[in-house]
């Protein structure tokens, strides 16, 4: 079953729909949510949403709950290859819990948060942007994280990113449930604009394992679930440009990487020279890198997870 | 005065991004003014342009008081501004996200890095600001609710109304509650448009910081003390939302007063031109905030009036 949760006036002869599919099977009272399309140019989720939906529909035998997934809580920004909502400033991530009594937009945040309330878990995925590639990853309020991370490990990803608590993060979807006890993780993987296959069906599997885990799945699942890498038994160090330029890759994304190695140079076409080599730090696991190759000064090329400590990390 | 180069950064291709200082008079730092940090904060640019000018002309004739330093910064974005784009050209970041920033992070955390270690420490910080819906205010003085805000300062400004509002999560990286934060007492002025310049409006916001800087003794600049400003929170305006979607015929705008009963707008079937729905005003008030697009989405905020 298809059903609005959001229905209202555009200027002319539309709506602004938001809409969940509910698959639901058997006397199971768990529901577990998958969101995704907060931004309209990361697309990963959509794969994610399309195969989980497939894989039900030819075992709902093996369901013993509900499973709401929601493709585009963005819709107009999917549909017109635009990250923020079109016509409103604020980023929608931004803006949750939202008000009843606010903008059109900040109504319909708050509405979200209310049918997603109560769900035995949220799964939030998000694709970067359209200039970083992200390994599979979660992101955990630190506050949050005793009850999370279990969770998080079900899900067939490499790395759990365990970040501190901050304001402006407080308004965030995936904070806003938690924070009325509605366990939401974010999922970080992929590319903006992209589909990479690999790690959609990659999560699904994760999320069909959480389900089993969950007891509301009652099928197979893959073996072959990951291990991922906890960020409090390391290190997370940030390499930003510091020159403008073009970058040119001298590393894979998701590699392991020692310290003194090349990740990239940023050049000067005009000139044919190189205005910086940027080296690892350190030794440890590229899960972030940039693929967009224009930089600024302070453009976020490269993210390394290391065991060792490192310069500029958090 | 003296015009600086605060902070300079180089691009791929294009000219370099400068960010220009305007310092006038020597001693306490006393204010710093901040003009437009998004590329379509026109009537933000040329505001402080005409501060800028009259600083300088008041500098010229020595009514800067001794013991006092002004910093004007008019443009913090024009790469954004020249291209027609209201956020950070390159990413499409919000500078005024980003505050205090971070000198070894991302650019606009770099940028907002800079321009805070410039504008911090000074007295008084005032921003000329731009608001994320679209539509038309009364200028008035903005403040947020910080346990920190100076409410009698702000009515030095002379503007209608100043509006104390509880500040929401994303609101802490932004360019005044930082300020506040770190001891300066921020004010942010709106003087009712963003894209176009509105000469009459913008001359009340820069008559007002004149005013201000009058009333505080950084210039002497002798000017009509304008209104006596009612401090209003959110509580204090009634909000009117539309209840259809459609064109938007609009008979009532910013700074009128209206009766309850009377009729502010029209929304319009956008293809028979039929009326879908009149909009009263259901208080006896003032217009504080009005949608001005043509086009009105549902369930959006159309009017904000101020109770009598």
């Amino acid at each position: 079953m298809i059903k609005t949760i959001i229905s209202e006036g555009l200027p002319v002869d539309e709506q602004l729909l938001i809409r969940k599919k509910i698959v639901q099977n058997g006397t199971g009272q768990k529901r577990i949510c998958i969101v995704t399309g907060t931004h309209g140019d990361e697309l990963e989720g959509q794969y994610v949403c399309f195969e989980l939906i497939r894989r039900l529909n030819e075992n709902i035998q093996f369901l013993d709950g509900t499973v709401e997934v929601y493709p585009a809580l963005n819709p107009l920004g999917v549909d017109s290859v635009t990250r923020g909502i079109p016509t409103f400033d604020l980023d929608m991530n931004r803006i949750f819990p939202g008000d009843p009594n606010g903008h059109l937009i900040e109504h319909t945040a708050y509405e979200i948060i209310q049918d997603l309330r109560g769900a035995d878990m949220v799964i939030d995925i998000h694709a970067s942007n359209i200039f970083l590639r992200e390994m599979p990853q979660a992101r955990i309020n630190v506050k949050m994280s005793r009850k999370l991370i279990p969770y998080a490990k079900m899900l067939n990803i490499d790395f759990i990113w365990i970040h501190d608590a901050a304001t402006v993060l407080e308004s965030t979807l995936a904070h806003s449930l938690n924070v009325i006890k509605t366990p939401t993780i974010v999922v970080e993987m992929g590319i903006g604009m992209r589909i990479t296959r690999d790690y959609g069906n990659r999560l699904v599997d994760g999320i069909f394992n959480m389900m089993k885990k969950m007891k509301m799945w009652s099928g197979t699942v893959s073996k072959d679930i990951s291990h991922p890498m906890l960020s409090t038994t390391g290190k997370v160090c940030f390499m930003n440009a510091e020159a403008s330029g073009i970058i040119i890759p001298s590393v894979s994304h998701s590699v392991d990487v020692k310290k003194g190695d090349l990740l990239c140079q940023i050049v000067d076409p005009f000139e044919g020279v190189i205005l910086q080599n940027v080296l690892s730090p350190v030794d440890g696991t590229v899960f972030t890198l940039r693929t967009y190759p224009v930089v600024y000064e302070g453009s976020l090329i490269a993210r390394i997870f290391s065991k060792t400590p490192c310069h500029d990390s958090l | 005065m003296k015009q600086e180069i605060l902070f300079q950064m180089k691009s791929p291709y294009r000219d370099d991004f400068k960010i220009q200082g305007f310092r006038f008079g020597e001693g306490e730092k006393s204010v710093a003014i901040v003009g437009a940090m998004r590329g379509d904060e026109i009537q933000q640019q040329f505001t402080c342009s005409q501060v800028v000018k009259n600083l300088i002309e008041l500098e010229n004739e020595g009514r800067i008081l001794p013991g006092h330093e002004i910093l004007v910064i008019p443009s913090a974005n024009h790469f954004s501004m020249n291209i027609n784009k209201r956020f950070w050209a390159m990413d499409n970041t919000d500078i005024n996200r980003m505050f205090p920033g971070y000198d070894k992070g991302e650019t606009t955390q770099r940028i907002a890095s800079a321009l805070f270690e410039q504008v911090r420490g000074f007295k008084y910080g005032i921003q000329l600001a731009s608001f994320y819906m679209p539509g038309e205010f009364i200028p008035h003085v903005r403040m947020m609710d910080t346990g920190f805000q100076n409410t009698k300062l702000a009515k030095k400004f002379g503007l209608p109304y100043v509006l104390i509002r509880k500040p929401k999560p994303y609101d802490t990286t932004v360019l005044n509650y930082n300020w506040q934060v770190f001891d300066t007492q921020a004010f942010s002025i709106y003087s009712g448009d963003t894209d176009t310049i509105n000469k009459e409006s913008a001359k009340i916001a820069w008559l007002s910081i004149l005013r201000f800087l009058n009333s505080m003794k950084i210039i002497d600049n002798n000017i009509h003390d304008g209104y006596n400003s009612c401090v209003l929170s959110d509580q204090d305006l009634k909000t009117i939302k539309s209840n259809q979607a459609g064109i938007l015929y609009s008979l009532r705008g910013a700074k009128d007063e209206v009766k309850e009963g009377d009729l502010l707008a029209k929304i319009l079937d956008p293809f028979t031109g039929a009326v879908r729905s009149e909009i009263f005003s259901p208080v006896d008030g003032t217009i504080f905030f009005a949608h001005d697009k043509p086009l009105i989405h549902q369930n959006t905020v159309m009017y904000k009036i101020v109770r009598f």
